[in-house]
């Protein structure tokens, strides 16, 4: 048998040692996407008082979809950023990748191996990119400015002298345009809920197994709930009818919404509970050391370039979905909007510390900021404005809470 | 006496016309801290690299064990047993301590890490060496003082199988009473049983903790001796080079 484990893990204590613990890591500046997470509930009480359009179905509905595909392209930085690099080129990768797939599809290809050439060149981008980054030592910030002045017009090239193509592929434009039937909605929350309560007893059982201590259960029970609660309020309200028009129903969760959950879920799994995520963490945190430990830190870095692009690629889907065309000028602000959106979610920009999560929260905070102000009729400039505003102050508490970590005083 | 752990025999190291290593021998013994000093560029660093694999020696005999053995990349080095606590620790400040223990070298059960195992796994070496100053294995190496910090580097090479640990300057960035913490850390190590290298420029941690000191004065092994039958003014005569007549290369 081996030795008891004495020493503390942080799993220690009732309920009231773990909250006190929690708090005083709160003050110690870890506060992950605590600040966003209450930004948005502060921004949707907000609209909610200042224009009666911010709760209605049809809105909440629009809210989703208008921000996946920046949730989508801040998850994607979110794999360099914790390098502490950057992939300014990601939108416009994307775009290329999609006008390519949308201009064989109109050409006679077969949508699925089209689809597949728009992928690959987020993926041969993303291998170019983390080659130059890695092996040669270009800073990621200027080759990445080379790509992205560089693609556009390669897309001019690829979508001739009207600058514009129509996707003409159906279940495409169902990804963003189609919602689940009503049980699908459910459905999707049951698996999320199971999938999450999966997990936390297989963790807690492991612990057990090397007699390791374990939270108070009523944390997961907890846990659980506030899924069901969050979850269940969302799926309920999509699934009320929103149409203007009472002859044509509008109802059920848009097929977008389950796709981004599983990009995030699947995208945390490999973070949080592989070596590569492992490795992308101490890469970022510590490079000369990751290397000292046998770690391939060149690899590290190339892999995660092809995963940022690839995965911005499949925002650029998202994104022809909606507009229904692919036109030259894609893929430009989304890319600098979703470094804003990681940032303000409480991505670190000088790497190592961050998750999808807060780049998801993020992309939330500022697609709720742009949707509330339009509702409320100000122009486009005042959202940017305030977009930039927010983005400074999530700056700020970055660079605060890097200096403040009681570590760094070496 | 019996068989030491490490043998080194007449190890030479040049960079280019720069003779640093003209000819060391060295012994450490399992259970014993053996402290290696000797003044500035004197080439302690240079030793323990070619120990660690990182900067082969150019010449020269390696025994481990008594077995002769190549020593050409760090990977050789660690089979054998070697671990080097450099001065930087290579720790990353964003990962736990239980990540840093098992960094590069993460228990996976069906691909997926085993963060249970790997913590029990952590805590137990930490307790192994009696550290009691940590507040939780999961602290970010952020949070931790120096000496913690030194303690997480150590502890790690006990994880790693290591049977002789190479500290460079493991107290020069400390206070009291870390430095305290560290050399009762570094003593309990040897009275496990591990071999013990470590360099320093203090000669009273040197006589705290060593069972033997190796002076090294300008790229020869001038002396190495009981820390029992020594005095520290006989020690500072070796390294300054006033009680040797050493034949320049
Ligand atoms: N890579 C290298 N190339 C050229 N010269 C080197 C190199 N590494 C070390 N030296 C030289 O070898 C000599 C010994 O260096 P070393 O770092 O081993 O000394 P040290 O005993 O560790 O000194 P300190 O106490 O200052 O750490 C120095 O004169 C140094 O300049
Ligand atoms: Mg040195």
């Amino acid at each position: 048998m081996a030795e008891k484990v004495t020493l503390q893990t942080g799993h220690e204590g009732g309920v009231k040692g773990q909250v006190s613990a929690y708090f005083s890591r709160l003050k110690g500046g870890d506060m992950g996407a605590l600040p966003a997470m209450a930004a948005v509930i502060v921004l949707m009480a907000l609209f909610a008082n200042l224009s009666p359009y911010f709760l209605t179905e049809i809105n909440i509905a629009n809210l989703f979809v208008q921000s996946a595909v920046l949730m989508v392209t801040a998850m994607a930085l979110v794999f360099v950023l914790l390098l502490g690099e950057i992939d300014l080129s990601a939108g416009v990768t994307a775009a290329t990748g999609m006008a390519l797939f949308v201009k064989l599809t109109n050409t006679g290809w077969d949508w699925p191996v089209a689809l597949a050439f728009g992928f690959l060149v987020g993926l041969v981008t993303g291998w170019v990119l983390g080659m130059f980054v890695a092996k040669i030592g270009v800073p990621s910030f200027v080759i990445s400015l080379a790509f992205y002045l560089g693609f556009p017009g390669v897309m001019l090239i690829i979508l001739g002298s009207g600058g514009i193509l129509r996707l003409e592929v159906e279940p495409i434009k169902a990804i963003m345009n189609v919602n689940l039937p009503v049980w699908g909605g459910w459905a999707v929350l049951a698996v999320i809920v199971i999938v999450a309560l999966v997990l936390s007893i297989w963790d807690r059982s492991r612990r057990l197994s090397v007699d390791l201590p374990v939270r108070p259960i009523i944390f997961l029970v907890a846990k659980i709930a506030a899924y069901l609660a969050v979850g269940g309020g969302i799926v309920f309200m999509l699934n009320l009818p929103r149409s203007l028009v009472a002859a044509n129903p509008i109802r059920g969760v848009p097929i977008v919404v389950p796709i981004v959950i599983v990009l995030m879920f699947a995208g945390t799994f490999v973070l949080n509970r592989t070596q590569f995520g492992r490795y992308l963490y101490a890469v970022g945190g510590n490079p000369e050391a990751a290397r000292r430990a046998g770690i391939n830190v060149a690899r590290i870095r190339i892999y995660a370039f092809m995963i940022t692009s690839t995965l911005a690629t499949m925002g650029g889907l998202m994104h022809i979905s909606r507009i229904g065309a692919v036109e030259a000028a894609a893929g430009k602000i989304i890319v600098l909007s979703a470094v804003a959106a990681a940032v303000v979610g409480g991505v670190s920009l000088f790497g190592g510390r961050g998750k999808l999560f807060n780049a998801a929260i993020g992309a939330i905070v500022i697609s709720i900021i742009d949707n509330g102000l339009g509702l409320m009729g100000f122009p486009a400039g005042v959202s940017f404005i305030v977009t930039g505003v927010v983005l400074a102050l999530a700056a700020t508490v970055d660079a605060l809470a890097r200096k403040r970590a009681p570590g760094m005083r070496i | 006496m019996s068989q030491a752990l490490v043998q080194l025999k007449n190890v030479k190291k040049s960079f280019g016309p720069v003779d640093v290593l003209k000819g060391v021998d060295l012994e450490v013994f399992a259970g014993k801290v053996t402290a290696l000093v000797g003044d500035n560029g004197a080439g302690k660093s240079t030793l323990i690299k070619g120990l660690a694999g990182v900067q082969p020696y150019d010449a020269g005999e390696v025994r481990f064990d008594g077995e002769l053995q190549e020593l050409h990349s760090p990977r050789q080095a660690s089979a054998l047993g070697i671990e080097v606590v450099y001065q930087d620790l290579a720790l990353c400040e964003n990962l736990d301590i239980v990540q840093n223990m098992f960094l590069g070298r993460e228990t996976l059960k069906s691909g997926t890490l085993s963060e249970a195992e790997m913590e029990a796994d952590a805590a137990r070496a930490l307790q192994s060496l009696s550290v009691k100053t940590v507040r939780s294995v999961r602290q970010t190496v952020s949070s931790l003082s120096g000496g913690q910090r030194q303690t997480v580097a150590i502890a790690r090479t006990v994880l790693r199988d290591a049977r002789l640990v190479v500290l460079d300057e493991p107290t020069a960035a400390l206070g009291v009473a870390q430095t305290e913490q560290v050399l009762n850390l570094v003593r309990r190590l040897a009275d496990q049983g591990y071999g013990v290298l470590m360099i320093s420029h203090n000669l009273y941690d040197v006589f705290k903790v060593a069972d033997d000191i190796a002076v090294l004065y300008l790229g020869n092994m001038v002396a190495q001796l009981e820390t029992a039958k020594t005095t520290s003014n006989e020690v500072i005569g070796y390294i300054t080079g006033i009680a040797t007549d050493v034949k320049e290369g």
